[in-house]
């Protein structure tokens, strides 16, 4: 009998392997999600400028370069110690919108929704945003105009849609102007009727997907995020909150500079993904999530009138505790994506954004420094020490995807335990598994920033720990 | 051409931003479906790199033994191997790594402890040094660009497949 099976993953951004080992009684002893590459990124930004790092950093991902380029400007932005324009902040804050906005759009209808609305079954060779293009057509021309519009922001206002070289430590380089203005709020309209539409598609079927929402990494765990002063909803400022599976906050006003008094890291021999977990509760036991979930269980409010009617609606689900089930991430994605809409109408008409003034120049004043913002998906952080002339001699990044490498992992095993049986590594068992990695999200171009690139196999090994069966989901 | 053609497209060591720039075709996406079937990419489901393939565009450098071994196996079964992406083509920002030797490399990145991920083999080995594409296989085509825009990538593949030969000029073959 087969006892370990190796299954890649595809339609994840980047490539991972899930490795499932049998125990003696043919049930599931272990599995395991690995990251299986390195780049190197800390290594080779040293002696590059705190200038250049924002340029080199965005090409860390291309899902979410914005996230990479605003949270290395603002780790930059500490090392100049100056005072940023309010209007710079408002206009990366206007950018981090549409970046969420095309990210999610991405994750929810090109890469998930072939599972949600093609089902497990569904043959292979259509089970993907083209198969959804035919079966759906109007579905797969919303998620197409959805991202297209978060893109579109982008590129108005930093020239192009995939790493633009715009955000500076001090600021941006410039505003925005009326026509292009003008241009973000015509698509404003179309976008909000999208989410709205495809909110109310996604509430319908709920019912159709409890097994899912029962399997897909549904366990106790700590949530991680930024949130505002007032506890809104947040992706650029703010303190740093943990909430417990009750929903109960354990730590509060945390400064996102001293990440690494409540984060620590453990390393594993079978991933280069690195484990973080909440320093307090130690290792496995500080277990927590990031994202567009633990957003949505970490704030008080989302701040905005439409998206906190579907927020009380998400959280009559679970009864005012947290929502525990990683499932839900694809619902937090759509309120996030209507609350980035909604805030979007609110700054739009700011005069602040057509300011001149969006850049501090300054030379460099600390030798150290912190960004941190919320990325799509997760608090993503960026640490640099510099020398006097702002050359890199030191840095460390701490990825949004990375903090979810726990919860990804016994995602995973719970999948596995509730859908292996016999040893059969049948077709429905390999799409639960890559769908439950699929609802985190994982960007794994950010994640093997250092280390490499997550092919998703699954690989069956037996209790004496030889393969047995290994299958590519990639 | 009448019947589909045959497109793969697979992602080495690069941000995935080049192939982010392929789904900024947008509502364009729906004409490439009419022209073409994607039989193999990591947007799509199936797992292994299928016989026929009549083109490939692979974005990212080769950093590991694995991508390596899949690059010979694509060369073998693509009629046309197009270098998509400044990665591909120079080895842009994830060759950076080279000047130093790779174990070093992953030492900083692990804080200087223990390197993990080698257990079992189940992490494939980096190569000494991040190279382009033609450093090991024949390249037909290259489209610049870090990454080349959605306009880039379209007129490519449209002249590709209606011209049999891919034309890009002036601006459309710059890099970064
Ligand atoms: S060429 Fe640029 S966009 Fe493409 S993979 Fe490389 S870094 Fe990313």
């Amino acid at each position: 009998m087969e006892r370990v099976k190796r299954i890649p993953v595809t339609r994840i951004e980047g490539h991972g392997l899930i490795t499932i080992k049998l125990g003696a009684d043919g049930e599931v002893e272990e599995a395991r999600f690995h990251v299986t590459e390195v780049r190197g990124f800390e290594h080779f930004c040293r002696g590059r400028t705190v200038w250049e790092m924002p340029g080199i950093t965005a090409r860390v991902c291309g899902i979410c370069p914005v996230s990479h380029l605003l949270c290395s400007a603002k780790a930059g932005d500490a090392i100049l110690a100056a005072k940023v324009p309010e209007a710079a902040h408002k206009l990366r804050r206007l950018m981090n919108l549409g970046q969420i906005i095309q990210s999610h759009a991405l994750s929810f209808f090109h890469l998930s929704g072939a599972d949600l609305f093609l089902g497990w079954d569904e043959d292979p060779r259509i089970r993907n945003v083209f198969g959804l293009m035919e079966r759906y057509p109007e579905l797969a021309r919303d998620g197409i105009a959805l991202r297209a519009f978060g893109q579109r922001v982008i590129e108005l206002l930093g020239g192009r849609r995939i790493h633009p070289a715009w955000a500076v430590p001090g600021g941006v380089e410039y505003p925005l102007d009326e026509e292009r203005r003008e241009e973000i709020k015509e698509g404003l309209p179309g976008a909000r009727r999208i989410i709205e539409r495809t909110i109310s598609l996604f509430e319908e079927n709920l019912p159709r997907w409890r097994e899912e929402i029962e399997t897909f990494g549904d366990f106790p765990s700590l949530f991680m995020s930024l949130v505002a002063e007032d506890g809104t909803w947040e992706h650029y400022a703010g303190t740093i909150r943990f909430v417990d599976a009750e929903g109960k906050v354990i730590a509060d006003r945390l400064d996102p500079a001293r990440y690494f008094e409540f984060i620590a890291e453990a390393v594993e021999p079978w991933s280069f993904l690195k484990f973080p977990y909440y320093r307090e509760y130690g290792y496995p036991e500080g277990i927590y999530r990031v994202g567009p979930l633990a957003r949505l269980n970490t704030c008080e409010r989302m701040g905005t009138p439409l998206a906190d009617e579907v927020l009380s609606r998400f959280r009559s689900l679970s009864g005012g505790k947290a929502a525990t089930s990683s499932f839900l991430y694809h619902y937090a994605r759509l309120i996030e994506i209507l609350g980035c809409i909604e805030r979007i109408e609110r700054l739009i008409d700011d005069p602040d954004l057509l300011s001149p003034r969006v850049r501090a120049d300054a030379g460099v004043n600390e030798l150290e420094g912190v960004g941190v913002h919320e990325a799509p998906r997760g608090t993503l952080f960026h640490h640099y020490r510099v020398d006097e002339d702002g050359m890199i001699q030191w840095a460390n990044l701490i990825i949004s995807t990375g903090h979810n490498n726990m919860a990804m992992n016994r995602t995973v095993q719970q999948i596995a335990a509730r859908y292996l049986r016999g040893g059969d590594l049948s077709e429905g068992l390999l799409n639960r598994l890559e769908g439950g990695i699929r609802a985190y999200d994982p960007c794994l171009s950010c994640s093997v920033h250092a280390a490499g690139r997550m092919p998703l196999v699954v690989k069956l090994i037996g209790p004496d720990g030889t393969v047995i069966r290994e299958r590519s989901l990639r | 051409m009448s019947s589909k053609v045959r497109v793969a497209t697979m992602w080495f060591s690069g941000c995935s931003g080049c192939h982010m720039s392929f789904l900024d075709l947008d509502e364009r996406l729906i004409e490439f479906a009419e022209l073409a079937e994607l039989v193999y990419s990591p947007i799509v489901d199936p797992k292994e790199i299928p016989d026929g393939i009549d083109v490939a565009l692979i974005e990212g450098t080769v950093n590991t033994t694995e991508q390596l071994a899949q690059l010979r196996e694509i060369r073998e079964k693509a009629r046309i191997v197009v270098a998509f992406g400044d990665c591909a083509i120079t080895g842009n920002v994830p060759s950076m790594r080279n000047p130093r030797p790779r174990d070093e490399v992953l030492r900083t990145v692990y804080g200087g402890g223990e390197i993990p991920g080698l257990e079992d083999g189940a992490v494939p080995a980096l190569l000494p040094r991040a190279l382009p594409l033609q450093a090991y296989v024949r390249v037909d085509h290259y489209i610049p660009g870090c990454p080349p825009d959605a306009d880039r990538i379209w007129k490519f593949i449209v002249t590709l497949i209606k011209e049999g030969k891919p034309r890009l000029e002036g601006e459309e073959i710059r890099f970064g």
